[in-house]
């Protein structure tokens, strides 16, 4: 089970003197219980791609698989095939439009038809998983909320949906640190507890350091990187080529290495500050136990 | 008197609960002419009602801000101050007006009721100083977040702005816009002499700035250079913010029993104490 993405091509307004190609002969398969980052520069077609997951875009040329099915026309099984896919858009808290938190969360699964009831619970469930109090915030309005606080109640609207995939758009922009890692963290766990696959797209390279399995790097349209996020760091020059930065932490690891540190990185160390500071420490004191190391060895 | 004197202000939403309390409860900072000075603090710090303080967007529900005399609250005062302090703001599409490049940039100035070929002149300029010529007939909707971020600096200096009010100018930029903003505000403050005040919650922006002043549910908590207010590390975190990477590996390391000095903020300074 998995979103398979075949040779798409994608031409905005074709015929006409704006023709630009945003994305081309794109292929890549999300496996189902995978958390993907698709990562690029402004226009290199990210966006456009997500688009393309659930159907709001039909290729030019190429198709779109979910489980099994394509998304072309209109049919039945079409429909429940883009039904599986969960769309989170850029800002999405500029869509929040009804009284209170719980009606904006309950529009989606009232639309899908389900009972009251069963409204209740989804809106209930979506709301603890994204870390907005129900009994605090069900009857505010979304729009006194803060900034992240809007921005978590717009992604519980489309959790409550349950879809299989959750696709995300530049989930973290212009949050804060802290705002950004509880959310994140929050997707984590609705990758890990309720199993739902994660494809978000950012150019925030320490938070896909962090949190991704795999990260996917568009440039002009094209795929030009799929790899682990530790093998970022030997893919310096493709991923600066994309207009991206390496994560931070890399940066740091690559200068220390460039002044003649010799640091045994391995790929877990890579990506959180606990690794590279363990794998630091090693290289300044080489001996196997650090405790009885205490007076020697310091740099 | 400083530039910029924020004394005592409070600032308190209409509309908002009473009980709720105001969004700043006290703030007062001074700003010297020609100062690189960074805000920082996470978000419902204040930081972004305080920026709109600065050239009278907001007015205080108590405390007195002036700008370069001129008391924000004086209605007659209102064309001076916002004259001389231009602000720039987060979301790039929402500062354009105009279809043109060249037209947004002269807005301001034909406002002013500044003669035609002064405005030419002003726009070109302007234009030239964050390296947008080439752009000038241009619509804005081609351009990219960096570039209309650029543009709307352009659109501040026309009007010969001489303090730039930068509220998380960078937070919807990708990396490469981000960069090339900041050198562009970097060289305005250098070359131009042009008094900067950074709203941001990155640290890496901050490094470069004269002071930094953190903020934290409406009052100024922290202040110093940015290597005095980065060595604090704990401290920063219970305020919920970030010190730059290379501050918190050096803190873990130094915590790990590795001894090196007590204010390293770059990664290659890192590196250079990592490797003696």
């Amino acid at each position: 089970m998995s979103i398979e993405i075949k040779n798409v091509s994608y031409t905005y307004m074709p015929g006409t003197p704006f023709e630009s190609k945003a994305l081309d002969d794109v292929s890549l398969t999300v496996e189902e219980g995978s958390f993907v980052a698709i990562a690029g520069h402004t226009g290199s077609g990210k966006s456009t791609m997500l688009q393309h997951m659930n159907g709001l875009l039909q290729p030019t040329s190429g198709e779109i698989v979910i489980d099994g099915q394509a998304l072309f026309g209109k049919g039945k099984e079409v429909k429940s095939a883009r039904d599986k896919v969960g769309m989170v858009f850029q800002y999405p808290e500029h869509q929040l439009f009804e009284e209170t938190v719980e009606a904006d969360i309950a529009f989606g699964p009232k639309n899908r038809g389900l009972s009251e009831k069963e409204v209740a619970a989804r809106v209930k469930m979506a709301m603890e998983f994204v870390g907005v109090d129900y009994e605090a915030y069900r009857q505010k309005s979304p729009f006194g909320l803060s900034g992240g606080e809007m921005r978590r109640v717009a992604i519980a609207g489309v959790v409550a949906l349950s879809p299989k995939y959750l696709v995300l758009d530049e989930p973290t922009a212009g949050l804060n640190p802290q705002g950004r890692d509880e959310l994140l963290e929050k997707i984590r766990e609705l990758h890990e507890k309720r199993h739902m696959t994660i494809v978000f797209v950012s150019h925030d390279m320490d938070a896909i350091a962090r949190y991704a399995e795999r990260i996917i790097v568009l440039s002009g349209g094209r795929l030009v990187l799929d790899a682990a996020p530790y093998e970022a760091y030997s893919n310096k020059e493709t991923i600066e080529s994309a207009g991206l930065l390496l994560p931070r932490l890399t940066t740091l690891l690559r200068t220390v290495e460039a002044h003649g540190l010799k640091l045994n990185l391995k790929p877990k160390d890579m990506l959180t500050v606990e690794g590279a500071v363990r794998a630091i420490m090693a290289a300044k004191r080489p001996a196997p136990k650090a405790k009885n190391n205490q007076r020697g060895g310091k740099g | 008197m400083a530039f910029i004197e924020i004394e005592n202000l409070v600032h308190r939403y209409e509309g908002r609960d009473e009980s709720e309390p105001p969004a700043l409860k006290g703030v007062n900072i001074s700003v010297e002419e020609g100062e690189f000075l960074a805000i920082v603090g996470t978000n419902g710090s204040g930081k972004s009602t305080l920026a709109k303080h600065l050239n009278a967007i907001l007015l205080p529900t108590a405390g007195r801000v002036t700008v370069d005399g001129r008391n924000t609250a004086d209605p007659a005062e209102l064309w001076e101050i916002r004259k001389t302090v231009g602000m720039v703001f987060q979301n790039p599409d929402n500062q354009i007006i105009a279809a043109i490049v060249e037209d947004d940039v002269a807005f301001g100035p034909e406002n002013l009721g500044v003669p035609p070929e002064e405005i030419r002149q002003r726009v070109k300029d302007a234009l030239a100083s964050v390296r947008m010529e080439k752009y000038r007939d241009f619509a804005p909707h081609l351009l990219s977040g960096g570039q209309k971020q650029r543009i709307a600096i352009a659109g501040a200096l026309a009007m010969q702005t001489r303090c730039l009010v930068l509220d998380e100018p960078t937070s919807m930029l990708d990396p490469v816009g981000r960069r090339s903003l900041m050198e562009t505000v970097k060289r305005l403050h250098r070359e131009q002499g042009i008094t900067v005040i950074l709203i941001t919650h990155f640290m890496e922006e901050a490094i470069g700035a004269d002071r930094v002043i953190v903020l934290s549910k409406g009052q100024a908590v922290m202040e110093g250079t940015p290597r005095e207010v980065y060595c604090r590390e704990q401290e920063m975190k219970s305020l919920g913010l970030e010190v730059p990477l290379a501050a918190e590996v050096a803190a873990r390391l130094r915590r790990n029993g590795l001894k090196f000095p007590e204010d390293i903020m770059t990664d290659e300074e890192l590196a250079v104490a990592l490797c003696q």
